[in-house]
């Protein structure tokens, strides 16, 4: 919302210079977004006269000119400038700017130049060239008495600075000036001046002649509430005044003509839309009625709207001519013919218009201030001031006034109780201030209407909590707590002062659930074995999300199709950043993230991790560089499930990990045979292939969600003394059939004796091609750990023949 | 017989310093103290003396016996320290040569400030709560006083899923939540007051430009009680913001705001103060090398999201405030740009990225 400074005082009669405005503004809640003075670029133009013209020596079309610019430039000698503008001419009084001078509408700094082999030294300046205007036929022509060498500017009335203020959607009050300057008012900066004044009106009363009033009338009383109109033959549209077009312009707004200007001032100055038709155009009634499916309009915007039966439009017995409070149509609108109009102020719901323009995707300055919520109780204040704008700068005569449908003016009264001000918002306000603040706002406290009513002998007659009413602009306000901030808004929030929260009784608990627990240890476990933890989208390509299964929820309105699916892993993302930074040329690469996957039972919390490039770089000691391998994935997932706290020792290494894998050298990591904590393995070369990956990736992924929580049985841990006697060791080397797997077989022989064997583990694979196939052996350490008294060599005998047994169901056998 | 056996033990002495290796020393031992040493000899006649002779030259004979016997064991011994300095001097390597050092790995920013808000938070007596990222309409919206004509939704940029239109808006999913507001209404509903919570996450909007990602993450905080104020919440950010930047001068404006979910409202802009080119949080933002900079988004929940959480606003009172984890990492460690959080560029990772070991604690401090 942008308006300057000047209009501002239209509405407030203040002393307040601009800072002290703007930092007012933000104070009380309407954030100043920027302050833009155009005229301070026009600072060094000054008034001047064209003493003498003659002809350039050179050029037919051009001028030299001798230029009188004031006792201060020049030491008051009249300078030579070379102008080619066709109205240049002795004695004209118009604007110059000296050498050293940026002129913005051509964008160049003045210098002293021969243009054609004349010195110039300066220019007299067209409108365009100062952006003031489009003329650009000739040079700007200033009254005669003009005063010559003063700052032109200043002279013209161009100083006067825009400011841009963030309005929230709640103040659609403040989406006009008048608004603004009410709340300004209400912070102490000045007097809000009688509506009529702003408008040179000596009263707001309708402008009501004898013509006949509109046939309009509202057929959706639930879209368009209320629909007021009148007509005024015999306007002539024409180009707005001047101060019109330069409040419009320094906003932003592009003049258009008179007719159109009014409505876009009222707008931006009263927050009340406006629509003005040519009734040349329009055939019979002019009724609000709801859209019928398929109609069509085309808008002001040139674009064509399909409409249906949920939208309220303006229509006559031939077409529709507007789309309800949101935009006009093209057919219908004024133009340089026009002589009879009709002007339009109707209420729209604000739900109704939401919803269309939702629909519609249509954004106007209409929509804006209709779904805000316009003033219900405005509409014959507004077309008062339409009309008498009108009459006032297009002549014609107005006629008589149809009001159509009722606005919803049903009173609106909140109890409030001062003391809420100190218990809610935190800040002890005098009664008596409070009920002056809301007041100054429009509200009514009591029987008090008017801040001008106010006294004391009557503030006292109130006793217990106020019974205030709301303003009808206010449509934001529906309970106490909406008070509490108007008082604390223009209070000075600044002033509540900090309260420390009362601390907790009692000793200190964890914070934290042990879900959130679980990913901090496993996030530092990861980072501490050398991976780098990323923070990718959670949003992928269908095809990457389709490779690892598919994704269960899909965007309506991706951003691109590159972040459209929802991932159901964490993979997609950190391999696509992998293969980012091995083409950045990193040698090896090991990431990480923590999040979740999103599937359709719900959203999982897991761990992805990728390991790609070189595990070791080549080197002095090893020699030629590692590629990374399925067992470095698995040991990664092995050492994060650890320190997630799953049971390590009991999970059984499966198959089945995926499409995604590759189908040899990729494995599930289970508790129990249905409950996977984690994949591992090296991934498809196709998979790879499709990321622009070269060479093979390892990568795991680990279930975070599906490890078992841990029983919180207090602090007290099981008791435990290591075992007195040492524990023995025994190597065995089987020959195994080629199918047999390192997990079985180590299975089979831990269970050979359970108590004894603590532990067993492969630490030789070896194979080889022999005549009958491959020959492939296993050798097996196993840790046996004494109890109360010393193995016998017996003993050992039976422990080593139950474990030899145990290994022969398997098909294993000692070799010889 | 006395010149005999210094003359021998000269002679024996000189050839076991003399020796040159082991094996010439072990000839030596040999040679004399071995079975048919001289030594050996000697001390085998003094079975044929008389007991006075006996007395007199066997002390004598054991004493020669000792000598050698120490010299041939102090000989040994250098001969072997000898030979180890010989082997370990042909063993020197090129110590400058390059070890391997395990990389270490880094956490990532956002988890960091994350760990860091926990940390301080708890100090608070708040817990950490968590909430769904694919949302449904009511918890995003409705159920924070933003009917679906609310023109608040249209600031929201709000990613919609295909094809679930029809469903219950209380138990349909339909948006990647566009705040973490929602965990406040699912708190509410699940836990009896009083409540502190702060609930930090991923949260998306549809933007994407030089300081926006569709991406991004956000901290909710949430107290409710009775006889909770604007005071308190003003309290409770002032003493976040300090602990945070670890800086005692952390000066707080209030500014009035709009949240359909709070009333009143406020945005909380924090002073800072340009230092060589940059803006550093600390002092006044209206000291003449300061300016505000807006942080946070807070207020007193609105009775409305009270009431449609299940609680009577009569009883009980709180407030929320919301702000950017992102951006808090940005102004503390200095980043300045929001893009490279997402890319996984593990030199960015490397050099803005955290060490395992520096887990935020209140006794270690919250920075690291």
């Amino acid at each position: 919302m942008k308006f300057t400074l000047g209009w501002l005082r239209e509405h407030l009669d203040t002393t307040a210079a601009l800072d002290t405005i703007v930092e007012a503004l933000t104070r009380i809640g309407l954030e100043v977004e920027g302050v833009h003075n155009p005229g301070e670029a026009l600072a060094p133009f000054r008034v001047a006269r064209v003493l003498s013209a003659a002809p350039h020596p050179q050029a037919d079309k051009l001028q030299v000119l001798s230029v009188d610019a004031g006792p201060e430039v020049n030491g008051g000698a009249p300078l030579q400038v070379v102008c080619g503008a066709p109205n240049a001419r002795a004695g004209l009084v118009g604007v110059f700017g000296g050498p050293g001078t940026y002129v913005p509408g051509a964008d160049i700094t003045l210098k002293v130049a021969a243009i054609r082999g004349v010195e110039s030294n300066g220019m007299m300046c067209s409108a365009r060239e100062l952006q003031i205007g489009e003329g650009h036929d000739g040079i700007i022509e200033l009254a005669d008495d003009a005063p010559v060498g003063t700052s032109y500017a200043d002279f013209a009335g161009l100083i006067d600075p825009v400011i841009d203020v963030a309005i929230t959607p709640n103040r659609q009050d403040c989406m006009g000036v008048r608004g603004i300057a009410r709340d300004l008012a209400a912070a102490g900066l000045g007097t809000l001046k009688p509506l009529a004044e702003a408008y040179r009106m000596t009263t707001l009363a309708p402008v009501e002649g004898d013509g006949p009033a509109p046939d309009v009338r509202t057929d959706d009383p639930a879209g368009c509430p209320a629909f007021y109109a009148q007509a005024v033959s015999g306007v002539t549209n024409g180009a707005a005044p001047e101060w019109m077009r330069r409040r419009l312009t320094a906003i932003g707004q592009k003049p258009i003509s008179v007719l159109v200007d009014i409505t876009n001032f009222v707008s931006v100055d009263l927050g009340r839309p406006l629509h003005v038709y040519d009734r040349a155009k329009l055939s019979g009634a002019l009724v609000a009625r709801k859209a019928r499916d398929g109609e069509q309009v085309l808008a002001l915007n040139g674009k064509t709207y399909a409409l249906d039966a949920t939208m309220t439009v303006i229509a006559d017995d031939a077409a529709v001519h507007d789309i309800g409070g949101i935009m006009g149509g093209e057919h219908s609108g004024v133009s340089d013919t026009t002589t009879d109009v009709l002007i339009e102020c109707a209420f729209f719901d604000p739900d109704h218009i939401a919803r269309t323009g939702q629909k519609l995707t249509l954004t106007s300055d209409a929509r804006q201030r209709f779904e805000r919520g316009v003033d219900p109780a405005f509409l014959d204040d507004g077309l008062a001031i339409a009309t008498h704008l009108v009459v006032a700068h297009c002549g014609g005569t107005p006629g008589a006034i149809t009001r159509a449908g009722e606005p919803p003016l049903e009173p609106r009264i909140v109890t409030y109780d001062p003391d809420l001000c100190r218990t809610l918002g935190g800040l002890s306000v005098a009664p008596e201030r409070q009920a002056r603040i809301l007041l100054s706002l429009g509200f009514s406290v009591g029987a008090i209407c008017q801040p001008d009513d106010y006294s004391d002998l009557l503030f006292s007659t109130i006793e217990g909590a106020w019974p205030v009413r709301v303003p009808t602009w206010r449509r934001d306000i529906d309970g106490p707590a909406d008070l509490v901030e108007e008082v604390i808004r223009i209070e000075g929030i600044d002033k509540v002062a900090p309260v420390p929260l009362p601390r907790i009784p009692g000793v200190a608990r964890p914070t934290a659930t042990p879900e959130q627990k679980l990913e901090r240890r496993v996030r530092r476990a990861a980072a501490a074995r050398g991976l780098d933890e990323a923070v990718t989208w959670s949003f992928l390509p269908e095809a990457q999300a389709a490779s690892f299964g598919g994704g269960a929820f899909t965007l309506a309105n991706p951003i691109s199709e590159e972040l459209k699916v929802m991932r159901p892993s964490l993979l997609p993302g950190i391999l696509s950043a992998a293969e980012r930074n091995l083409r950045r040329g990193a040698g090896s690469v090991r990431l990480f993230e923590i999040g979740r996957r999103y599937l359709a039972e719900g959203e999982r919390a897991t761990l992805g991790l990728v390991l790609a490039g070189d595990r070791r770089a080549r080197g002095w000691r090893e020699g030629k560089a590692v590629s990374f391998d399925a067992y470095d994935a698995k040991a990664e997932a092995l050492a994060l499930l650890a320190a997630a706290g799953a049971p390590v020792d009991n999970l059984q290494v499966m198959g089945e990990a995926g499409e995604a894998w590759h189908p040899g050298q990729s494995g599930t990591l289970r508790l129990g045979p249905k409950t996977i904590l984690a994949r591992f393995g090296m991934l498809h070369p196709s998979l790879v292939k499709a990321f622009d990956l070269d060479g093979a990736v390892a990568a795991a992924e680990v279930y975070l969600d599906a490890v078992p929580g841990k029983r919180q049985a207090g602090f007290m841990r099981a008791a435990y003394a290591p075992p007195v006697l040492q524990a023995v060791r025994r190597d065995f080397a089987f020959l195994v059939p080629a199918a047999l797997t390192g997990d079985a077989l180590i299975r089979a022989i831990r269970g050979a004796d359970k108590v004894a064997i603590v532990a067993a583990r492969v630490f030789d694979v070896f194979e080889r091609a022999t005549d009958n196939g491959v020959e492939k052996s296993v050798a097996v350490e196993i840790v046996l750990q004494p109890g109360d008294k010393s193995f016998a060599e017996a003993d050992l005998k039976a422990i080593a023949d139950k474990v030899v047994a145990a290994a022969a169901k398997l098909g294993a056998s000692l070799r010889g | 017989m006395t010149d005999d056996l210094d003359h021998m033990r000269d002679h024996l002495l000189a050839a076991v310093a003399a020796a040159p290796g082991l094996d010439a020393l072990d000839a030596v031992r040999v040679d004399a103290l071995g079975k048919q040493g001289r030594v050996t000899q000697l001390l085998k006649t003094l079975g044929g003396m008389t007991p006075d002779q006996r007395q007199a030259e066997g002390p004598r004979i054991h004493a020669l016996r000792e000598a050698v016997t120490a010299a041939i064991g102090a000989r040994k011994a250098a001969l072997e320290t000898a030979a180890l300095d010989a082997r370990l001097a042909s063993e020197t390597l090129d110590m400058t040569l390059p070890a391997e050092v395990p990389m270490a790995g880094t956490i990532h920013p956002v988890s960091q400030v994350m760990d860091e808000l926990a940390e301080i938070f708890a100090d608070l007596g708040f817990a950490v709560a968590t909430g769904p990222e694919i949302e449904t309409d009511w918890h995003n919206f409705t159920a924070l006083n933003i009917p679906e004509t609310h023109p608040a939704r249209a600031m929201h940029d709000t990613f919609y899923l295909a094809g679930s239109e029809d469903g219950d808006e209380r138990t349909t999913p339909r948006v990647l939540r566009t705040h973490t507001s929602p965990v406040q209404i699912r708190t509410m509903l699940d836990q009896k007051p009083p409540i502190r919570i702060i609930a930090p996450g991923r949260t998306y909007r549809s933007d994407s430009d030089a300081t926006h990602t569709p991406m991004f993450h956000q901290v909710e905080g949430l107290v409710i009680d009775k006889g909770i104020t604007l005071g308190h919440l003003k309290w409770t950010l002032e003493t976040f913001l300090k602990a945070f930047f670890e800086r005692d001068d952390i000066v707080l404006r209030l500014r009035p705001s709009y949240f359909p979910f709070t009333e009143p409202s406020a945005e909380i802009d924090v002073g800072y103060t340009v230092i060589k080119g940059k803006r550093v949080i600390g002092g006044s933002g209206d000291a003449a090398d300061g300016g505000w900079m807006e942080v946070l988004g807070s207020g007193m929940v609105h009775p409305k999201v009270i009431e449609a959480c299940g609680l009577d606003p009569a009883e009980w009172q709180g407030f929320a405030f919301g702000c950017g984890i992102d951006r808090l990492a940005m102004l503390k460690y200095g980043m300045d740009d929001l893009r490279a959080f997402f890319d996984g560029d593990i030199r960015w990772l490397k050099h803005y990225g955290f060490s395992s070991l520096d887990v935020p604690t209140l006794s270690g401090g919250v920075g690291a």
